[in-house]
C-alpha cells in the first residue's frame, strides 16, 4: 500500500523536529514534551507559511471570481482535494468532500445517507470502542428513524471480540460505523475482514480514520468502505478542516443536509437545481485555507513517507509501553497486539487529574479523562486515564520525562 | 520554574488519604449531586438543617480526584455551624480565591481553605475545587444535581 520507501534518503530526526516551531517553546519554564498527539499533533511550518500565504498574499473566494486570486484560490483548494484523493486512494475527485472535521463528516453521512437508507427496525452496528462522535450521530438518527443500535463488544486485552461478530451482525445490519483505530485504548481494527461481514448482510460500511491516517497508510480500496472520515488537525494540518470519503454511488444517493451557495446549479422560486459532486455537499465558503494547509500537510507527511513514520511510532510506542509498564502500580488499558502510539494508563489509585497536573509541571503533555470514550472507561472499570499519546517526533527523552513525572507524582501521593 | 506538585500542599494530601465527614449522613434534610462529567468526578452532599435554619450536620461521598475530595473534605469542616447566607458568602470568597481574584493574606476567615490559594494557575482544576461548593448550595437551595463544566 505504501509507495516504496527503498530509495528514501535517510530521515533526519533533528531536522524534522526543526519543522516544528512548537517544539522549541517551554511551558511552565521546562521544555515541551508534547504527548497529546492523539487530541491533536502540531504544526510543521510548511503549513503554517500555506496557511499565512493564503492570508497574506492570496486571499479569494473559489469557485466564483473570474479574476486572477480566485483562481489562483481555487487552484489551490482543488489541488488539495487530489491531494486527499490520492493519499487515501479515492477513484476521483468527485468522492471528496471537505467538512469541519470528522464529527461533521459522520454527522453528514448520519443525517443525509442515514434519513434516505434507514428505516424502521433496521440496525446500525458500532464497536464498544467508538469516539463519542461515532456513536451520537448513529444514537440521533436511530431516534429520528426508528433503528436499533447493536454495539461489537471488547475483550480484556482492548481489541475488538471478534468472535461476535456473527452474532452482532445480521440481516437487518444496514450499517457498520466501525473506527479504524481508538483513540483511547490504540487498538486497531482489522477492518477490512469486519467490511467484508458487513458487505455479506448487505450493510454499509463508514469508516472513522481520525486516529489512523497520521499513523499508517490508509486506502479506502483496501478496506472496501462506502465513507471514510478523518480530521485535518490530526494529520499535521489546521483544525476546522476535515474529510468525508464517499464512494460515488453512495454521495450520489445522498441528498444535500446543508443548502446556500456554491452547492447549486440553479435558483429560482419555483425550485432549484444541484450540482455535481463534491460541490453539492459543501454548501457555503469553505475553509479554503484551512484545506490548503490540509493540503500542504499531506505533502509534509508523505514526504517523510508512512514507512519511516511507523517505524518511528512502533519504537516509540514499544519503549513507553515497557518504560511505564515497568513502574510498580501502574496499569496499562489496552494491550491489543496492533496499535497505533497511544498508551492509556494508571497509576496505583492516584487520579488520573492528579497526575496530569503533576506532569503539566513537568513540561509533560498529557491527555487525561474519558477521551470522549466513556463506554471504554465503564468497559474498564474506570472513570478516567492517563493517555500518552505519540508521534513521529517525540524522542526517548521525553518518554524519560514522561516516567519521572510519574514518579514524582507517586512521590507526592505516597 | 513551578513545581505544579507544590500545588498539593500537605493538607490537600492529607484530606485526600483521609478525609472528614464522609459517608452519607443519617436523618440528612437536604441532599444534592455534584457531577464533573469531564473528569468523572461525582460527590453527594448530605445536610441535616437545625430549627434555626443552620448547617448542624454535613456528610459527603462519591469518588474523585484529590483537588476535588480534599476540598469536599474541608468545606465540610468549615461550614458546620453556618446558616445558608454565611456558606453562599464564603462560597463567593472561596470562588474567587481559586481564580486568583483575591489575596488570601487580607482574608484569614478563608482558614484552612488557603491551602487551595495556587490553582488559579491550573484552570482546568479549579472546577474540581468548587464542585462539592456547588453541591453544597444546591443541596441548602434545595436544587437537586448539579454539573460543573467550566
Amino acid at each position: 500500500m505504501t509507495p516504496a520507501a527503498v530509495d528514501r534518503a535517510p530521515v533526519d530526526l533533528a531536522a524534522v523536529r526543526g519543522d516544528f516551531p512548537m517544539l522549541g517553546r517551554l511551558v511552565r519554564g521546562r521544555p515541551l514534551a508534547y504527548l497529546d498527539n492523539a487530541a491533536t499533533t502540531l504544526k510543521p511550518q510548511p503549513v503554517i507559511e500555506a496557511v499565512a500565504d493564503h492570508y497574506q498574499a492570496e486571499v479569494a473566494n473559489i469557485h466564483r471570481g473570474v479574476h486572477y486570486l480566485s483562481q489562483r484560490a481555487t487552484e489551490r483548494y482543488e489541488a488539495a482535494r487530489e491531494r486527499v484523493r490520492d493519499l487515501i486512494g479515492a477513484r476521483e475527485t468527485a468522492e471528496i468532500i471537505f467538512t469541519s472535521g470528522t464529527t461533521a463528516s459522520i454527522n453528514l453521512v448520519a443525517q443525509s445517507w442515514g434519513d434516505a437508507n434507514l428505516g424502521a427496525g433496521d440496525e446500525i452496528v458500532v464497536t464498544e470502542m467508538e469516539h463519542h462522535s461515532n456513536i451520537v450521530p448513529w444514537q440521533m438518527a436511530c431516534r429520528r428513524r426508528g433503528c436499533v443500535l447493536r454495539v461489537l463488544p471488547i475483550r480484556d486485552d482492548g481489541a475488538l471480540d471478534l468472535a461476535a461478530v456473527e452474532r452482532v451482525l445480521s440481516p437487518r445490519t444496514r450499517l457498520l460505523a466501525v473506527t479504524l483505530a481508538s483513540n483511547a485504548l490504540g487498538t486497531v481494527n482489522p477492518v477490512a475482514d469486519l467490511a467484508a461481514a458487513a458487505r455479506r448482510r448487505g450493510a454499509a460500511v463508514l469508516v472513522d480514520a481520525a486516529q489512523a491516517v497520521a499513523h499508517a497508510p490508509v486506502d479506502v480500496q483496501a478496506l472496501d468502505c462506502d465513507f471514510l472520515a478523518f480530521s485535518g488537525h490530526k494529520l499535521y494540518g489546521p483544525t476546522g478542516v476535515g474529510v468525508l470519503y464517499g464512494r460515488r454511488e453512495v454521495l450520489e444517493d445522498m441528498p444535500p443536509v446543508a443548502g446556500g451557495g456554491d452547492m447549486i446549479r440553479s435558483v429560482a422560486f419555483e425550485g432549484s437545481t444541484y450540482a455535481e459532486l463534491p460541490n453539492r455537499l459543501e454548501a457555503g465558503t469553505p475553509n479554503i485555507a484551512g484545506v490548503i494547509g490540509l493540503g500542504a500537510a499531506i505533502d509534509y507527511v508523505r514526504g517523510l513517507g508512512y514507512a519511516w513514520i511507523e517505524e518511528r511510532e512502533r519504537g516509540l510506542l514499544a519503549a513507553a509501553t515497557q518504560a511505564v509498564g515497568a513502574i510498580d502500580g501502574v496499569r496499562v488499558i489496552g494491550a491489543a497486539p496492533d496499535k497505533a502510539p497511544v498508551l492509556s494508563f494508571l497509576v496505583g489509585d492516584i487520579h488520573p487529574h492528579d497526575l496530569g497536573t503533576i506532569a503539566d509541571g513537568a513540561g509533560v503533555a498529557l491527555r487525561t479523562g474519558h477521551h470522549c470514550a466513556q463506554p471504554v472507561m465503564r468497559r474498564f472499570g474506570v472513570p478516567a486515564t492517563a493517555r500518552a499519546s505519540f508521534a513521529f517526533y517525540n524522542t526517548e527523552s521525553e518518554i524519560d520525562a514522561l516516567v519521572r513525572a510519574i514518579y514524582r507524582c507517586m512521590e507526592v501521593f505516597a | 520554574m513551578s513545581d505544579s506538585a507544590e500545588l498539593y500542599q500537605q493538607v490537600i494530601l492529607e484530606h485526600n488519604r483521609s478525609p472528614r465527614n464522609y459517608g452519607p449522613l443519617a436523618e440528612s434534610t437536604h441532599s444534592a449531586e455534584g457531577d464533573n462529567p469531564l473528569c468523572g468526578d461525582r460527590f453527594t452532599i448530605d445536610l441535616r438543617v437545625g430549627g434555626d435554619g443552620n448547617v448542624a450536620a454535613i456528610g459527603f461521598y462519591g469518588a474523585g480526584c484529590a483537588i476535588s475530595k480534599a476540598s469536599a473534605s474541608l468545606m465540610t469542616e468549615t461550614v458546620t455551624g453556618m446558616s445558608a447566607a454565611e456558606v453562599n458568602d464564603l462560597f463567593e470568597r472561596f470562588h474567587d480565591l481559586v481564580r486568583g481574584r483575591l489575596d488570601p493574606a487580607r482574608h484569614a476567615e478563608l482558614g484552612k481553605l488557603q491551602v487551595f490559594s495556587g490553582i488559579w494557575e491550573y484552570p482546568a482544576r479549579v472546577k474540581c475545587a468548587i464542585l462539592s461548593w456547588h453541591a453544597l448550595c444546591s443541596a441548602l437551595s434545595g436544587g437537586g444535581a448539579v454539573t460543573t463544566e467550566s
